[in-house]
């Protein structure tokens, strides 16, 4: 797959779990702003879906197996509007820390999809 | 304030997701989807290779997916049943790690327990240790609005 779509949305799902990590720690909830920079991220891992679909459509492989390829790419897909939704049921900290923790376990489905579609 | 309380008391059961919780049931909702996929793939492709191990990470994700239902649910008997699949889920952890690291062929492939989940960031061990704390800490029938870090 796009090894720069990955590495750009890891990175950007990093930077969302800092930013609003940061928000939890100063006892904040989850703003506007921070459901824009969710939208960023969302529409990042859509498009990777989208390019990972077309991609396997073509005829190209998944080093370890098409099953588990599809499977984290809906999961790096649902992550952050899912901690999103449930930040909208919290409006404490725990909303923004919760959405931290979905940018965190983007980026490590980042790191396994890499490994999952191989070079 | 307390009048609310009062009146709401009776049908509605006690909210296990406010605060911290809210945490907890993202991360038990993110093992219930690893734990559940994990399984059906291993189960369906490649079961005889390790039955006990494929056979745990099913078990282990309908475990987590009870704790996430009833941490949704709320109310004191949930709480319960929560607290007592933590304790499950802990022991569950504890014996397969050490299994894992004292004779690593125990088990021929790897769980979501294996080295006390040491492929998932370690989550698996330090979930139920938190969920424990928290279900304890919300045993009380009246809810302490004040979460102070």
């Amino acid at each position: 797959m796009l090894d720069a779509l990955t590495l750009a949305t890891g990175v950007a799902a990093l930077l969302l779990a800092a930013w609003t990590g940061w928000a939890a720690y100063r006892d904040q909830s989850t703003k506007d702003w921070h459901f824009i920079g969710m939208a960023v991220v969302t529409l990042l891992a859509t498009v990777q879906l989208v390019v990972g679909i077309v991609q396997l459509a073509r005829g190209e492989k998944a080093e370890q197996g098409t099953a588990i390829f599809v499977a984290y790419l809906l999961g790096a897909f649902a992550a952050v509007p899912a901690a999103g939704f449930m930040s909208l049921a919290e409006r404490t900290r725990w909303g923004s820390a919760t959405v931290a923790a979905g940018g965190v376990v983007l980026a490590v489905l980042e790191v396994r999809l890499y490994d999952i579609w191989g070079s | 304030m307390t009048t609310v309380e009062e009146n709401t008391v009776e049908e509605k059961p006690k909210r296990l997701i406010s605060g911290p919780g809210m945490l907890l049931v993202w991360f038990y909702g993110v093992m219930v989807v690893g734990a559940v996929s994990r399984s059906v793939y291993q189960i369906a492709t490649e079961f005889d290779r390790a039955p006990l191990a494929y056979s745990l990470s099913a078990v282990a994700g309908v475990v987590y997916g009870f704790i996430t239902y009833s941490l949704i649910r709320g109310g004191e008997r949930a709480r319960r049943a929560a607290q007592a699949c933590c304790a499950a889920e802990l022991a569950g952890v504890l014996i397969v790690g050490t299994l894992t690291v004292i004779d690593s062929s125990a088990f021929p492939d790897a769980t979501v327990w294996s080295y006390y989940g040491a492929g998932y960031i370690f989550i698996p061990v330090l979930l139920p240790l938190s969920a424990l704390y928290w279900l304890r800490k919300n045993r009380t029938a009246e809810t302490t609005d004040t979460v102070t870090p």
